[in-house]
């Protein structure tokens, strides 16, 4: 009988083990960010205090009530980080003022470099409905925790340095919950449709 | 005004313009047995520290060759950098090395891949402009080329190229 128990015990640990890796490996098809993956979505949405580049501090309770978008990137960036900013740009364009429905926010990793000024002058460049949100290293610490996002200093050559991040936008519903990523190498209509229906996400009067 | 005359200046607009669009969308340079196909960089926000540039170089050569970076009048230098994703996550290194052309081959540096860094660019790069650059390979030495600037890459060298996972 304990062999039988043992052999049911072992189909349950392997039952366990393949659905384990059936959810990691769909999530990462999905090039959703590096969250720990096993233990789901629940981790994603946590409490941050930041300044945006026109100088109003922006935290969890402020937004509460509001969907929002999180992206993370700096200004030494020359490719992906501007780039998903023009895109963000052209689908906020489009949507016109749906896009009023939801607040986008641009946290830099590199707050040694991008001082508020620097962002100010930076976000000149895109839809003026995004905020770029600074912090100490502190803060900058809390908010990659509160969603769950990567970034790392990487020394380069003659004291200059590069960092490594997260870099798919996070959709987050009104009730502070994680709604999801838009990954910019999606069809267009694909993110336009996830942005309309963030913005649906309002918490109506009842 | 005569409808001749008209006419005239018409053909004289509509062949400018389709000049100017070509100059735009299809040029190339070369130098030996290098060639570079439309260079382009991508516009940049106001006072952006750094910017990203792209361009195709073909080696119809025999012997490899290899890119190792370059200068311009509109920034501090040009060096070639490498962005990977992995995982969600964004990787951005430079090859200090260059990138190799083998011989008979074709390179593209596009979007999400391999790609030349222009370091604290003098000027915000706008759509529609261009300047000139010099690029320099170990072999062929250094090849004078223009890049245009874009918003975006343009069909040939786009969409399905900005996948990083291709990148060596």
């Amino acid at each position: 009988m304990s062999g039988l128990r043992a052999f049911r015990l072992m189909v349950w640990a392997a039952i366990v083990v393949l659905g384990m890796f059936v959810i990691v490996s769909t999530q990462r098809s999905g090039r959703s960010p590096t969250v720990e993956t096993s233990s789901g979505t629940a981790k994603v949405g946590g409490p941050f205090s930041l300044v945006s580049h026109t100088g109003e501090r922006v935290d969890n309770q402020s937004l509460a009530g509001r969907p929002y978008l999180v992206f993370f990137g700096f200004t030494y960036c020359p490719d992906i980080c501007p780039t998903t900013l023009f895109e963000l740009t052209d689908l906020m364009t489009e949507l016109g003022p749906v896009a009023d429905g939801f607040e986008v926010l641009f946290i830099t990793v590199d707050p040694q470099r991008d001082t508020q000024e620097a962002l100010a002058s930076y976000m000149t460049s895109f839809d003026s409905r995004i905020l770029a949100l600074r912090g100490t290293a502190a803060e900058t610490d809390a908010a990659l925790k509160a969603f769950s996002a990567y970034a790392k200093k990487v020394p380069l050559e003659a004291g200059e340095y590069t960092m490594d991040h997260t870099a798919g936008v996070f959709l987050m519903k009104s009730d502070g919950s994680f709604g999801g990523m838009m990954d910019m190498h999606e069809p267009r209509e694909t993110r336009l449709e996830k942005l309309r229906r963030i913005a649906r996400d309002q918490v109506t009067g009842s | 005004m005569s409808s001749g005359f008209k006419l005239t200046v018409k053909l004289i607009c509509i062949l400018a313009a389709m000049l100017l669009s070509t100059s735009a969308f299809a040029h190339q340079f070369s130098q030996g047995d290098i060639k570079i196909g439309h260079p382009w960089s991508r516009v940049t926000p106001s006072a952006a520290p750094v910017a990203g540039a792209y361009l195709t170089v073909t080696n119809s050569g025999s012997q490899p060759d290899r890119l190792t970076g370059g200068s311009t009048p509109i920034a501090d230098r040009i060096e070639v950098h490498q962005m990977t994703m992995d995982d969600g996550t964004a990787r951005m290194r430079p090859l200090p090395d260059g990138v190799e052309i083998a011989a008979g081959a074709a390179v593209e540096l596009a979007p999400g891949g391999i790609h030349l860094m222009l370091i604290k660019p003098n000027q915000q790069l706008i759509e529609g402009s261009s300047f000139k650059a010099t690029l320099e390979f170990a072999r062929a030495g250094t090849v004078e080329i223009e890049f245009v600037v874009q918003r975006n890459p343009t069909v040939e060298t786009g969409s399905g190229n900005e996948h990083g996972g291709h990148t060596p």
